[in-house]
């Protein structure tokens, strides 16, 4: 089967989505289609899946033109997806999951739980996915959900497989496990479009790549001669700084010193469990961890957005164990927070009123009743000027600002107060590679002027390319503290998915 | 103000598909007109139904009075609804707020005999004070145990309402020699003057210095919410109470805060219609205005301005409604529906674009307010 996107033209009020785009996929190949958050990857996508109508283009299979009005036609002609975010039913089981929507049934249409057991079976063997029908997802790790998702389209007759994003939540070992299902079902006569952010993965696993930008194909790369420079500058339209330049650390005092931190969620759970390291002035210390390990809770304890049940935090010396945030902000932290659109930013306010946020309250802005608006605007311009947010004018709403400039918006205003720490987690999700780069200067730069820094990130490049030191958290514990000079990538991904390397090279603990 | 604009040319149109719905009720349920098949004559009757809705609300003094009089509690307890929307709470207590203010305010109106310029501003501080005390407690039950401010004021209205009914039994509020629950008659010189006294004799110019109270209201809640530290947190919880409670706001203590406020503005509403409209309290002071004032808060979607027009415009409607019902045919019930028909026109801005073709890609953002899960 042959699958052709033809000139598709997609345009969403004040954007074109997607600009007379050309794709073909045929089975027995991979097209990994890689772009930045905003390119038009998902709306593509959407397109083909029928979830979206296109302006203007077709779709062809096999040479012939076909209209695809909602995901069931696409499903019947053979296209399969498996979203970034997965579509299962938690309390079922995995046999359950799959039949959903296509239950086989006995007579009186009493589902046939058996047949559907069979199928996953059958499914599962034929393409060495492993799964147990009988299992209930939610007791399933992520890497297994994914797999459970991939049966549901193979199940369906899929001939081309969509998946959005599937690495973003899987640890490194279980990315690995996922390229060799993705050989699998190559070998098998499938074809796979893999979207993708992270061009590492696409120059490993596809036979062709193509690059989106601003809504259009900005070219194509063949992933045995390509390097991820090339395509980064493709993906962005100019060259950039893919690795992070900085001078070795000069670590001083310590800023934040975290001696056996313990915090048991409301169901009973230990998420952070006896935690202790400490933060010294000059020195980036980085969290690595796959998602779900602690690292939300570790950061919102300490951020006094959450109770601890034990444990000992200090801030320059100054015991800060069950301080409220607004103490702990003018006791010296500054904190880019995990989601910027649930926690860092009011969308609904303007960019000078989230500008001034954590710290509307200061003698500058506000006399005790009245705001100080005036100069919260002359702070917000200098702000906007010296972060390089990109708007026209700081007064509208924070909302109509592209995710890196929201970012960048947080990051001013933690960065630009009077901060001994910066506690920052995931301070670059989802935002442009050139923010990225911009925003991992100011973090060095905010280093060398003798701040503490912390950073939380579920990718494992940011915190090697950014870190003097690397602490491994898995399971609610610190499993490692890595020189990240010293240890190899593998490596940190083999102690976040809590397991040991069998040289522990550059291991401290 | 391109916001204003955007926002009023909305209701606007509201307006105008409402007033068309309703002409085709006026002559569906016009059956005389139907049975004969003359449309000229239902024609007619449509145009004098209108005419004297337009009349009743703004031709001459009279309607205008009218119109103000009928605007006062609305605003008021509009902004008793607004300003917890902002905050991120969904006030249906605006008529237990004030009842609990009316109350207030005609204890002081009668109680006490002191010279007009004392007992006309202590009487409606002390409805604010009153009212807020009875929303406050919906706030307070919420930041301490999570209870949902829609439950909470709902079940303190009918609280409210029997407390009131009750305490116009006793001997202190009830008037002498009166079986029924109503209260005695405030002091001459604690009624809120009248706005068109100098025109002498004029006993049906209703308007009272209550709209003036409102207005002063009205200024204040802008000057809160835009230029005060509280009025900043306020907006920051009701948009995003995480985003609040990351940058360090007590976002427990605005709740409460949130609900003083809005208690304070419906109160104010119950004391000026004691103060201005009645003169004494009964059991109907509150009426439907409590209801009446959510439709006014989601009409004007909380904002100052926006809540001051669909008061004015709710106000209008209630005016000339009597009108109408007086010259023509029309009952005063087509208002009841004409101005769910402009709520249901606002709330889905959609379909009036549809209907009016408007080439305008930011359709307005409508209310937000924290549902079940908050």
């Amino acid at each position: 089967m042959k699958l052709e996107l033809r000139g598709i033209t997609k345009r969403f009020p004040g954007v074109v989505a997607n600009d007379d785009v050309n794709l073909s996929i045929s089975t027995g190949e991979v097209l990994a289609l890689v772009g930045e958050n905003g390119a038009g990857k998902s709306t593509l996508m959407n397109v083909l899946y029928g979830l979206y109508k296109a302006d203007e283009g077709e779709i062809l299979i096999d040479d012939s033109v076909v209209r695809f009005t909602s995901p069931a036609d696409a499903i019947s002609a053979g296209i399969g997806m498996v979203h970034q975010h997965f579509m299962l039913v938690p309390v079922f089981t995995v046999a359950e999951n799959v039949v959903l929507g296509i239950e086989p049934t006995k007579r009186f249409g009493a589902l046939d739980i058996d047949k559907a057991r069979q199928l996953v079976r059958e499914v599962s063997d034929r393409y060495n996915l492993d799964l147990d029908p009988d299992a209930i997802v939610e007791d399933l790790p992520v890497g297994v959900r994914q797999r459970v998702e991939i049966v549901k389209v193979l199940m369906r007759d899929a001939k081309i497989v969509v998946f959005d994003e599937p690495t973003a939540v899987l640890t490194p070992s279980e990315i690995i496990e996922f390229f060799s299902i993705v050989r699998t079902l190559i070998a098998s006569g499938k074809g796979v479009v893999f979207i993708t952010h992270k061009l590492k993965e696409a120059l490993t696993i596809a036979d062709r790549i193509n690059v989106l930008r601003r809504g259009k194909v900005a070219g194509a790369a063949d992933p045995k001669t390509a390097t991820e420079a090339q395509i980064a500058e493709m993906m962005v339209g100019r060259a950039v700084q893919l690795t992070v330049n900085k001078k070795p650390a000069t670590p001083g005092d310590a800023v934040l010193n975290v001696q056996n931190l313990s915090v048991v969620d409301p169901d009973g759970r230990k998420v952070v469990d006896d935690i202790s390291f400490v933060v010294h002035a000059g020195e980036i210390v980085g969290v690595a961890g796959v998602q779900g390990n602690g690292q939300t809770e570790l950061v919102e304890t300490l951020s006094g957005l959450r109770r601890l049940n034990s444990g000992q935090i200090t801030l320059d010396g100054k015991d800060v164990t069950h301080s409220s945030p607004r103490d702990l902000h003018t006791s010296g932290m500054g904190h880019i927070p995990e989601d910027r659109q649930l926690q860092g930013l009011v969308t609904g306010m303007s960019i000078t009123e989230n500008l001034v946020l954590t710290r509307y309250h200061d003698g500058m802005f506000s006399d005790g009743v009245k705001m100080k608006w005036p100069k919260a605007k002359e702070i917000a311009k200098e702000l906007v000027a010296n972060y390089d947010i990109r708007t026209s004018d700081p007064e509208q709403l924070a909302s109509t600002l592209s995710g890196g400039n929201q970012q960048k918006v947080i990051v001013a205003r933690e960065l630009s107060r009077d901060i001994r720490l910066v506690l920052a987690a995931q301070p670059t999700r989802g935002i442009d590679v050139g923010s990225i780069e911009y925003i991992h200067e100011q973090i060095v730069k905010e280093r060398d002027s003798g701040t503490a820094v912390l950073i939380v990130s579920t990718e494992l490049d940011e915190v090697m390319a950014l870190s003097d030191r690397v602490l491994v958290m898995y399971r609610g514990k610190i499993v490692a503290e890595l020189d990240p000079k010293k240890v190899s990538h593998m490596d940190v991904g083999l102690y976040m998915a809590g397991s040991r390397p069998t040289e522990s090279a550059g291991a401290k603990s | 103000m391109k916001d204003l604009l955007k926002s009023l040319r909305y209701t606007l149109l509201a307006l105008v598909a409402s007033l068309l719905v309703g002409a085709i009720i006026i002559v569906i349920t016009d059956v005389d007109a139907l049975k004969s098949g003359d449309f000229g004559k239902a024609f007619s009757t449509v145009f004098n139904a209108y005419k004297s809705l337009f009349q009743g609300s703004f031709w001459g003094v009279r309607s205008i009075s009218n119109t103000i009089a009928g605007t006062t509690p609305l605003l008021l307890s509009g902004l008793a609804v607004s300003i917890a929307f902002k905050g991120g709470l969904f006030n249906i207590g605006a008529t237990g707020q004030m009842l609990a203010g009316g109350m207030t305010s005609l204890w002081v109106g009668f109680a006490f005999d002191g010279p007009g310029w004392l007992q006309v501003p202590l009487a409606v501080a002390a409805g604010a004070i009153g009212g807020a005390i009875f929303g406050g407690i919906a706030g307070l039950l919420k930041a301490r145990t999570g209870a949902h401010e829609v439950i909470t004021t709902i079940m303190l209205n009918s609280i409210a309402s029997f407390l009131v009914l009750w305490l116009l039994k006793t001997t202190l509020f009830q008037r002498e020699g009166r079986p029924d629950p109503i209260s005695k008659p405030i002091s001459e010189a604690s009624r809120l003057p009248r706005l068109f006294g100098f025109l002498d004799g004029r006993v049906d110019l209703v308007a009272h210095a209550g709209f003036i109270v409102a207005l002063l209201a009205t200024l204040f809640y802008w000057w809160l919410l835009k230029r005060t530290t509280v009025g900043f947190e306020l907006r920051a919880t009701g948009l995003n109470s995480d985003a609040a409670k990351y940058a360090g706001m007590k976002t427990k203590s605005l709740m409460v805060i949130a609900m003083l406020f809005a208690g304070g503005f419906a109160g104010m509403a119950g004391a000026t219609e004691v103060l201005g409209t009645y003169g004494y309290a009964s059991t109907s002071l509150a009426g439907n205005i409590g209801f009446d004032a959510i439709a006014v808060a989601l009409l004007g979607q909380s904002s100052p301005i926006g809540t001051l027009v669909s008061a004015l415009l709710f106000g209008a409607l209630q005016a000339g409604g009597r009108s109408m019902q007086a010259n023509t045919d029309v009952p005063v019930d087509l208002i009841i529906v004409l101005r769910a028909l402009i709520v249901m026109f606002v709330a889905a801005p959609l379909l009036v674009k549809a209907m009016f073709r408007v080439k305008s890609q930011v359709v307005s953002q409508g209310q937000t307010f924290r549902g079940w899960g908050g």
